[in-house]
């Protein structure tokens, strides 16, 4: 990778998605995911549909590459449901996908709604059979008085069809509603985690799995806190941590005992009695959690800030970043619109040295850990030309507003980006306003 | 009452007005209740509640105790709708005007906020009715229940018990909202 955080210049290359400004609810981006190698980008929408978009490379080899990513496949992956015992409607929206890495020809990811996960199995299909001896070609059975002779069927090329299938369907595991799925590095389990409950499934297991956390109380009316998200370590198979409203943090070792409910560690900063507020309890709520790929450290996301956490030490972060510190003294008004509630996400480049997140106005920020340096970002169709290089952004708090600034006021609420994806190696970013796919590519690369 | 005192008063109850109202529109939300979502919102509410006793003790015992026949229209309050917004519209989740929502508070016979009657537990049934008949607090939203089709609306008898001091309001609500999952 070239260049530290603050020598970036991020260059627009592609916008994925209508250009209207009326949105369809169903076409809402709610989870965007690059695979191990970086050469497919997932997204999901409040549809329940998935889109793949393979990368293909011109150039790789010359220094300054540029690669475009183009739909591979679409699939619907879940559909409304209806719970006839609790009269509920099941949301199809997608809530998390992951991939699993690679084993052989096809690919396999894991997508989730609110209750129910699907593995999904990819595969490419470059030729087809011609020359059956019982059929015709176009499938219809021969009559088997005019076959006289017998010949091998030969395989023939044709035009690459890429076709998704569901292979498994975990299903009627959990109660409340799901935040996060993540798999193991043995790569033959993973966790599910709703509000109260997380469990282990094995791949090919869809009857049953184990629950290894619960936290919810014996009277429901001492309700404190609920898990927000959770997240298997990179390389330790045994262990995994899980955030939860209240701010905490905890990492669980699943070879303490079967039902990890007392935690190995318990990350928890003091809270800052400067900027307690009437509200300072909800902004604390965790959105996010996601171990650094080296797995020594851990980033999560509350409301205003993100916070790297080094696994070693549990009694404060090693680094605090204020995302958007001027909405601290908007937060009555957030609440009064429900952005307070929005679940901002947070990624880390491939070799951990920057991370990023959204923003409202559609700004995005990322923060370069070891030069200090941070930017604000817009993605934007005025900002759309081809290769284009995108101008830092700055929000005015207060006082007087210099030109280029934009003041807190004038920030559009509704354009929010939860959800931001970092290539595994290279410098390209994919940033998700609420119906685009934007995707960035630093210039030098 | 001190200035202070009595805008943090009107704030504590416009809160509790905005928090409630979300709880009920969250109802007929997509997917249902989320547990996570109310759990903030009680808990915003619960600060809410406890901001408004404190600052009512704060203020001694001068200030009125609150009895359902205090004049509810302190601090020219305005009943219910969230204060001027200057973000532009609200995001899908946020408390809809009024109209949408199904729960009536006025045209409730017994005086009860009836969330999820199937999944009460007996203890917390409480059919009593509460309170002197009084007009309805002014930060709660002003509103109807929404009829079913082929529903008519029939005129609430007159002396029926109209709401309850909104403190067991909140509280009812508070009780109510998490033993419901």
């Amino acid at each position: 990778m070239a260049g530290p955080g603050g020598d970036m210049q991020w260059c627009f290359s592609q916008v994925k998605g209508a250009i209207d400004d009326d949105v369809a609810e169903a076409d809402i981006i709610s989870t965007v995911e690059f695979n191990h190698t970086g050469e497919l980008l997932a997204t999901g929408d409040k549809g329940g549909r998935v889109v793949i978009f393979q990368q293909e490379i011109e150039n790789k080899n010359q220094p300054q590459f540029r690669s475009e990513y183009n739909v591979y496949s679409t699939f619907q992956s879940h559909e409304p449901e209806f719970d006839y015992l609790k009269s509920l409607e099941i949301e199809e929206k997608i809530n998390k996908i992951r991939w699993l890495p690679q084993k052989n020809a096809a690919q396999f990811l894991l997508s989730t709604n609110d209750k129910t996960i699907k593995l999904w199995k990819i595969s490419e299909r470059d030729k087809r059979p011609e020359g059956y001896n019982l059929k015709e070609d176009d499938g219809r059975y021969k009559d088997p008085n005019t076959i006289t002779s017998l010949r091998v069927p030969v395989l023939i090329p044709m035009d690459l069809m890429v076709e998704a299938s569901p292979r498994r369907v975990f299903a009627n595991a959990h109660t409340y509603h799901i935040n996060s799925i993540s798999v193991n590095s043995d790569n033959e389990t993973y966790l599910s985690a709703d509000d109260l409950r997380i469990n282990l499934w094995h791949l090919e297991i869809t009857d049953r799995s184990f629950n290894i956390v619960d936290i919810k109380p014996a009277n429901m009316e001492e309700l404190t806190e609920v898990i927000t998200a959770a997240e298997f370590h990179p390389h330790q198979c045994n262990t995994f941590v899980y955030s939860s409203s209240k701010g905490t943090i905890r990492l669980c070792d699943m070879r303490a005992s079967a039902l990890c409910d007392k935690h190995s560690k318990l990350f928890e900063e003091p809270e800052d009695p400067s900027n307690r507020s009437f509200f300072s309890e909800i902004i604390s709520s965790i959105s996010d959690v996601k171990f650094s790929h080296n797995g020594r450290y851990m980033m999560t996301r509350d409301y205003l800030s993100m916070k790297i956490w080094d696994l070693n030490m549990e009694n404060r972060p090693v680094e605090t970043y204020q995302v958007h510190e001027y909405l601290r003294s908007k937060l009555c008004s957030l609440y009064e619109n429900d952005c307070i509630f929005d679940k901002f996400e947070c990624c880390w480049n491939g070799n951990d040295s920057v991370v990023m997140t959204g923003s409202y106005n559609n700004f995005f920020r990322m923060f370069d850990r070891g030069h200090r340096r941070d930017v604000t970002l817009e993605a934007s169709r005025e900002n759309s030309k081809p290769m284009q290089v995108l101008k830092p952004r700055k929000v005015c708090a207060g006082g007087k507003r210099k030109k280029d600034e934009i003041s807190v006021d004038s920030l559009d609420f509704n354009k929010k980006i939860l959800h931001t994806a970092w290539h595994p190696q290279d410098n390209i970013i994919a940033v998700a306003t609420t119906n685009n796919l934007y995707i960035f590519q630093d210039k030098v690369n | 009452m001190s200035e202070t005192t009595m805008e943090v008063n009107t704030e504590a109850r416009r809160i509790l007005a905005v928090s409630i109202s979300k709880l009920y529109s969250a109802r007929t939300q997509r997917g249902g209740l989320r547990l996570h979502r109310s759990l903030l919102i009680s808990m915003i509410m619960r600060s809410a509640r406890d901001i408004y006793h404190s600052a009512r003790e704060s203020e001694g015992p001068s200030g009125a105790q609150p009895t359902p026949e205090e004049p509810m229209d302190a601090g020219a309050e305005e009943p219910a709708p969230p204060g001027p917004q200057p973000e532009p519209q609200p995001a899908p989740n946020s408390s809809e005007p009024f109209a949408d929502e199904p729960d009536a508070t006025e045209d409730e016979g017994d005086c009860e906020i009836t969330e999820d009657k199937e999944n009460l537990s007996p203890a917390r049934q409480s059919r009593k009715r509460r309170g002197k008949a009084s007009a309805a607090p002014d930060f709660l939203p002003s509103k109807r229940a929404r009829l079913e089709p082929g529903e008519e609306r029939h005129a609430a008898p007159p002396g029926s018990c109209r709401v309850v001091p909104w403190e067991s309001l909140v509280a009812l609500s508070l009780n109510r909202v998490i033993p419901a999952f």
